[in-house]
């Protein structure tokens, strides 16, 4: 495999031409392999994207009719999905789960991250360390024990119990403090101190130094944690699926699972419809945060 | 080292933007807005804290109204004090992290060292009250209800309630902890009730799915006396047939004249076959939980079984991922390729796809019948019920998910390895091979290491990989009960806590701890080879 551009190249083109053959030759070793390759891997990449849609538009509806090429296109599927699902309320569901836990992790992870960058104070190496260990045992993990627990708070509380929203928001909340409270905290520590010490200085209390200076400095890590925190929750099954029991609060990846559970052939195509819009926020929020995407992943947040 | 002063809790020390010492009293210096707003969340959390309260009044938890009480004590010193600047911004996080995150491992722990489990859910009180209701039968003067069979929130899955009707008109809601007055009820001519505050009633096609537990459902009533339903739109009380006696602590059966004695190690009413009762309660074990999957032959097959696949599972992915998203990043990474925006944009596409929906998607295309591998390569393959190709569909699934991760992290340690470097392995006479294996790599794994760590960790407890795909089957002779070709751990406890006939809690809570055990250990060696530690003192 050659991996290393070798062949130096000259800043100015050379004064002696070559024959089309060899300069295609040339261009077949240092470019055309390459472009080979990644018609393979796009191909790869893209098949199981095209079936879907393709899928999604098929007439017919069912997985054995289903091509890889669509071969007609009908909005059949997208009703069938509309009309005998309660596909709308699944979506609100997701989108709930999903911008409620990004947007309250953000803000709860940032206030964290801020104290463990910019204060000194007792129990902050412990505080640290301990976010770590703790990532060590995954929430969903626990999740007999949040079980057991939530059918105890569930009686007593019906407002939090199995089949409400608020109950798996506070669930998810509880892994609000995670490493993504490490990232964020080396992302702060980039930010120079003297910015805040002169805000200090004109008499700036620290929520302010906190909310006004150091929030808008660090936006690309609150972008990219936000973007990790929505991805993860749109795409959580285990916790949703003990919580989630009664069809109407459903979350859409749990209903599109029962559709495809019971009926493997014949729901494929209502499938694909919805497959393609649970795709579609994840679509735009890569859109629109794709400038901090690199930055962010190369720092050590992960996901599949 | 400027942190941890003893001495001086919460004190701002070096650099902490709080200020002491300002004339002015606690309201100097801070906006006017933003008391506003602090005051309003502060009065919001209180009326949380009253709402809290109330049900834990009603139903007599002395100890949860302290803890509550404590909470909202706490936050209001944090938030009032000025010597408590640190922890006025862990608090929020710290609170939600306490509650659902580091209890639940707890309480994980403690139910792992029980035999809780379908059958063993209360205490011994609520067993032998459950036995008594169960074993009545009908006698001469036995009162005779209309029976409305209805359940405690949600029709499928809520909890069941007879809601009965006596020869006067009275009406009762029964539950599994006795029987109180039911008010405002609306009843028909029949003695049905159609309408009730607080319950749902069922459905005649509601009741029927849940016959089987209808037939388990009785209403204990006075002394040894207990409700069952005869059919499903009539009840009976009677007395109890099976009857404890507290002086040998001990179940007798009255109509066999077979004895059950309790068992408190067991958690259960035995005979002296050893035939049990199937009503028990919850005792502690011990270590049993744990012994079983390790020591136990039948279990532990299971638990290695799946262990090794596990971690076999992780690190192919893992190795997968990395091969093709590097050797991607590699062939893009070169000056002037015209359309290398449209490949990035291409290959990149698996990661922004949803990866739930995603891989639904994969199960179908390997679907035996129907599936889109099998029409278009013409083959008969059983995709998932074999099990090497199970695995196989498994991981190929999970590669082309990751692969684009690891292309956008080794696109960005790539370039940030100066060019330089491999040209002058160039000139010093190195191949491109031998420049990429001695110089590129080597930098590379210094980004790359604790990405393909934490890879290998999500990896390791990937539980929609599997269960969306394959649910850890194809399953051999033993049923779902044994470990699945697939299974991970973490779907091998899924399925014994909530997908079985009979829930094992306090078995697939030993399992969590297991698991949790086995990735500390990966963990702690991971982070050990990583300069991760060193930021804390920072």
């Amino acid at each position: 495999m050659s991996v290393v551009d070798v062949a130096p190249s000259p800043a100015h083109p050379p004064v002696y031409r070559r024959s089309t053959g060899r300069r295609f030759t040339l261009w077949a070793g240092r470019l055309g392999w390459r472009h080979a390759v990644m018609w393979v891997v796009a191909a790869f990449a893209i098949f199981p994207v095209l079936f879907v849609v393709s899928a999604a538009i098929n007439p017919v509806g069912t997985l054995s009719s289903s091509q890889l090429w669509p071969t007609g296109a009908s909005p059949a599927n997208a009703q069938d999905l509309f009309r005998n699902t309660p596909f709308g309320t699944w979506y609100v569901n997701s989108l709930f789960f999903a911008v409620g836990n990004a947007a309250i992790t953000v803000l709860l992870s940032a206030l964290a991250a801020y104290a463990f960058s910019r204060m000194r104070f007792r129990g902050r190496r412990v505080g640290l360390i301990g976010l770590l260990v703790i990532q060590m045992f995954p929430q969903f993990l626990a999740i007999v024990a949040i079980y057991l627990m939530f059918s105890n708070l569930g009686e007593l509380y019906p407002a939090i119990g199995f089949d409400t929203r608020w109950g798996l928001l506070l669930v998810y909340l509880g892994g609000a403090l995670s490493i993504n409270t490490w990232l964020m905290k080396g992302f702060f520590d980039t930010v120079p101190r003297e910015l805040d010490e002169s805000a200090q200085m004109d008499g700036a209390t620290h929520a302010q130094v906190f909310f006004r200076i150091m929030l808008p400095l660090v936006t690309p890590v609150l972008a990219i944690v936000g973007l990790l925190v929505f991805i993860n929750t749109i795409n959580e099954f285990l916790l949703a699926s003990v919580f989630l029991r009664d069809t109407g609060s459903q979350t859409l990846g749990l209903g599109l699972y029962q559709l495809v559970d019971s009926q493997r052939n014949a729901n494929f195509g209502m499938f694909a419809v919805g497959a393609l819009m649970l795709s579609l926020p994840t679509l735009a929020v890569f859109w629109f945060l794709q400038r901090y995407i690199s930055e962010g992943l190369t720092s050590g947040a992960v996901k599949g | 080292m400027t942190a941890d002063r003893p001495g001086t809790p919460g004190a701002p020390a070096t650099g902490a933007p709080a200020r002491r010492d300002r004339p002015g009293g606690p309201w100097s210096g801070a906006s006017v807005g933003g008391q506003v707003v602090k005051i309003l969340l502060l009065g919001l959390f209180t009326a949380l804290g009253a709402w809290a309260i109330l049900p834990l009044y009603l139903a007599g938890v002395w100890w949860g109204i302290a803890l509550v009480a404590a909470v909202v004590a706490l936050v209001y010193w944090v938030y009032f004090s000025r010597r408590t600047v640190p922890a006025k911004y862990l608090v929020p996080g710290v609170l939600f992290l306490m509650a659902f995150q580091i209890f639940p491992v707890l309480y994980t722990m403690s139910t792992s060292l029980t035999n809780m489990s379908d059958g063993h859910r209360g205490s011994k009180e609520q067993a032998i009250a459950s036995i008594e209701a169960f074993s009545v039968t009908r006698d001469a003067d036995s009162r005779e209800f209309v029976l409305t069979v209805a359940a405690n929130g949600d029709p499928e899955t809520g909890d069941l309630v007879f809601l009965l009707t006596d020869d006067e008109g009275h009406a009762f809601a029964g539950t599994e902890e006795g029987l109180t007055d039911l008010v405002g009820a609306r009843v028909d001519d029949a003695g049905k009730v159609t309408e009730t505050l607080g319950y749902t009633v069922l459905t005649p096609a509601q009741v029927n799915a849940r016959s089987d537990e209808l037939q388990r459902f009785a209403v204990p009533t006075d002394d040894g006396a207990g409700i069952r339903s005869s059919g499903l739109s009539s009840a009976f009380e009677g007395s109890a047939v099976r009857v404890y006696d507290e002086a040998c602590d001990c179940i007798e059966d009255t109509e066999t004249g077979i004895v059950y004695h309790a068992d408190d190690e067991r958690g259960a009413f035995y005979d002296e076959d050893g035939q049990r009762l199937p009503q028990g309660w919850q005792v502690g074990v011990g270590l049993d939980n744990f012994a079983r999957f390790l020591f136990n032959p039948t279990f532990a097959s299971s638990f290695f079984g799946t262990l090794v696949w596990n971690i076999a599972f992780a690190a192919s992915v893992t190795l997968l991922v990395f091969v093709v998203g590097l050797a991607v990043a590699l062939t893009l990474h070169v000056p002037r390729m015209r359309g290398k925006v449209f490949y990035r944009i291409l290959v990149v596409l698996p990661y922004a796809m949803s990866s739930l929906a995603m891989y639904l998607l994969w199960r179908d295309m390997f679907n035996a019948d129907f599936g889109l591998f099998n029409r278009m390569l013409g083959l008969q393959v059983d995709w998932l019920g074999d099990v090497w190709a199970a695995r196989i569909a498994v991981i190929l699934a999970n590669v082309w998910l990751g692969y684009p991760y690891m292309f956008l992290v080794a696109t960005g340690a790539l370039q940030a390895i100066p060019r330089e470097l491999s040209q002058a392995a160039h000139l010093d006479g190195a191949g491109p091979w031998q420049a990429f294996r001695h110089v590129t790599l080597p930098l590379l794994m210094v980004a790359m290491t604790p990405i393909l760590i934490a890879t290998f960790a999500f990896n390791f407890n990937n539980f929609n990989a599997v269960w969306l795909i394959t649910r850890g089957g194809p399953f051999g002779s033993e049923g779902t009960t044994a470990g699945g070709a697939t299974d991970l751990l973490i779907t091998y406890t899924y399925r014994l806590a909530f997908s079985e006939a009979t829930a094992q809690y306090g078995y697939a809570a030993a399992l969590s701890v297991m698991i949790f055990l086995i990735v500390s250990v990966m963990s702690v060696i991971g982070l050990s080879r990583t300069k991760a530690l060193q930021e804390v003192d920072r």
